[in-house]
């Protein structure tokens, strides 16, 4: 007969699975464990995830090492609960079932024919309390007190708890610590989890109350046709005062006005080119021409300016108009009608200018 | 129990009976085991030093299971790492294990062998029972 080297485990009745060669041992059914290790790495993934860079540049880099520590912590109890041997009680040997069984009729002596055997119990005296030890038909084994048979796995339990399908294992006097400290830190886990997003959660809330507010607020004076300033000042508010007369009274009207209006143009030609500004030479455009005659040529860039006065007046015009109309107030009453078309802009001013210029040169 | 006997019988003695020493439950669930001592050793065994053996198990037992300052340290140093610490270092006891085994080993070579007894160490049996093997006594013919 070859006889090879067997491990023991390979050899166990009951309905355990094992792995890694025996170190490992779990019930059957291991579905619900594989959820709680998704349910736990998966939420604790999403905290770091997202909640963590939050916390660690708001608050304090701290709070995810701690929270790192924690989860690990309770991933190696969990592995600890569901992986180890929870106290199984090896089943009795042929002769030690025989032993017993031998004992177990001396002791109830002769049962008469049809008549069911009395139960196997045994009786114990523990700290002046009477045990009733009970036998166990499947282990063949009178089973030590607070032992317990656990049917989903086919074995007898010493100190046994409960059959937890979370762990995907039995806890009993083993990992019964185990599990507890699993537990316990899962519940600080979750506890801190629940805080921190807390905290973010209520920074967020805050922000988002301002700025709902904040919105609430404009929507109001939206369908008042009012502003800010207006409101604080209680202009338009108050019985002694007078009623909005910007209001259309509608509040439809009032926010399709503001929102729907016509987009109103930049009146400040931002990027329109100008040269450097000196402020003395102002015929500085045309010296030689203003001289030679009043005609309204070296006039060209001044009448040229555009019909409407502040739409692309030319930089270099500006100033001289306003450093002629500072100098010369007077001879605007003298001004005859300028020979152009006096532009409505500045038509006196145009006109005056080129008379000063005719005087000073 | 063999009738003849062939050159097998003669290196390996017959297993003629095994009595089971039960646990002791009377201070509740640490480990101990009854030193009452069995009939079936009445004739091999002296009944002291049976119990002797007994009592001393019972002693090394107690020791590792003892609850105290020791075994708290060990408990909370282990918590802290989250018992990885257990990859390279002994638990107390797994080390009264050994020692146990030892005893046994030691008690079966002087003691038990000579009587054609073989002491069973409890833990190849989950602690339930220490199961002492007696041998069919050849020498003086017939078996027990």
């Amino acid at each position: 007969m070859i006889t090879r080297k067997v491990r023991k485990w390979e050899k166990l009745p009951g309905k355990n699975t094992f792995c890694c060669d025996g170190r490992v041992m779990m019930a059957r059914q291991k579905g619900v464990f594989y959820l709680t290790l998704f349910l736990i790495v998966g939420t604790c993934s999403l905290f770091f995830a997202f909640e963590c860079p939050y916390l660690a540049v708001h608050l304090s880099p701290t709070i995810p090492v701690f929270a790192i520590v924690l989860f690990l912590f309770v991933l190696a109890m969990l592995l600890r609960t569901s992986f180890s041997d929870p106290g199984v009680l090896p089943r009795a040997l042929q002769e030690e079932a025989t032993f017993i069984e031998m004992e177990i009729e001396a002791a109830n002596g002769n049962v008469p024919a049809g008549q069911r055997p009395p139960p196997r119990i045994r009786n114990v005296q523990i700290n002046n309390q009477i045990v009733k030890l009970k036998y166990c038909y499947t282990c063949k084994i009178f089973r030590p007190p607070r032992a317990s048979h656990c049917s989903i796995c086919d074995n007898c339990v010493d100190r046994f708890d409960h059959h937890c399908p979370w762990v995907g294992n039995c806890v009993g006097k083993r990992n019964y610590r185990y599990f507890y400290l699993f537990t316990l830190s899962l519940s600080l886990l979750t506890i801190y989890i629940f805080t921190f997003d807390i905290v973010h959660v209520l920074v967020c809330f805050f922000t988002l109350w301002s700025v709902v507010g904040l919105t609430g607020f404009h929507t109001y004076l939206l369908s008042l046709n009012q502003t800010t300033n207006e409101d604080i000042k209680g202009s338009w508010s108050g019985k002694n005062r007078v009623q909005n007369p910007y209001s259309h009274k509608n509040i439809i009207k009032n926010c399709c006005e503001v929102l729907c209006g016509p987009t109103y143009p930049s009146v400040l030609d931002r990027r329109g080119l100008t040269q450097e500004d000196s402020p003395v030479p102002v015929a500085s455009a045309a010296p030689s021409s203003s001289s030679s005659s009043s005609s309204p040529v070296p006039q060209t860039t001044k009448t040229k300016a555009p019909l409407i006065p502040n739409k692309r007046t030319p930089d270099d015009a500006k100033p001289s108009i306003a450093a002629s109309a500072q100098k010369s107030p007077s001879p605007k009453e003298e001004n005859p009608p300028a020979p152009k078309a006096p532009p409505l802009a500045s038509p006196e001013m145009d006109v005056e200018t080129s008379i000063n210029k005719d005087k000073t040169h | 129990m063999a009738e003849t006997h062939s050159l097998q019988d003669l290196q390996q003695p017959a297993v003629s009976s095994k009595v089971f020493v039960q646990r002791d439950y009377g201070s509740g669930t640490t480990c101990r085991f009854q030193t009452k001592f069995p009939s079936e050793l009445d004739s091999r065994l002296d009944k002291q030093q049976f119990e002797e053996t007994i009592q001393t198990l019972n002693n090394l037992y107690a020791e590792a299971e003892k609850l105290g300052g020791k075994s708290y340290l060990e408990g909370c140093l282990a918590c802290l790492t989250a018992y990885t610490i257990f990859l390279c270092m002994e638990t107390h006891y797994e080390k009264m294990l050994k020692k146990i085994a030892r005893f046994i080993k030691d008690q079966n070579e002087k003691i038990y062998a000579p009587r054609g007894l073989l002491l069973t160490d409890p833990i190849e049996r989950g602690l339930r029972v220490v199961e002492i093997t007696i041998f069919e006594d050849r020498s003086v013919g017939s078996g027990r």
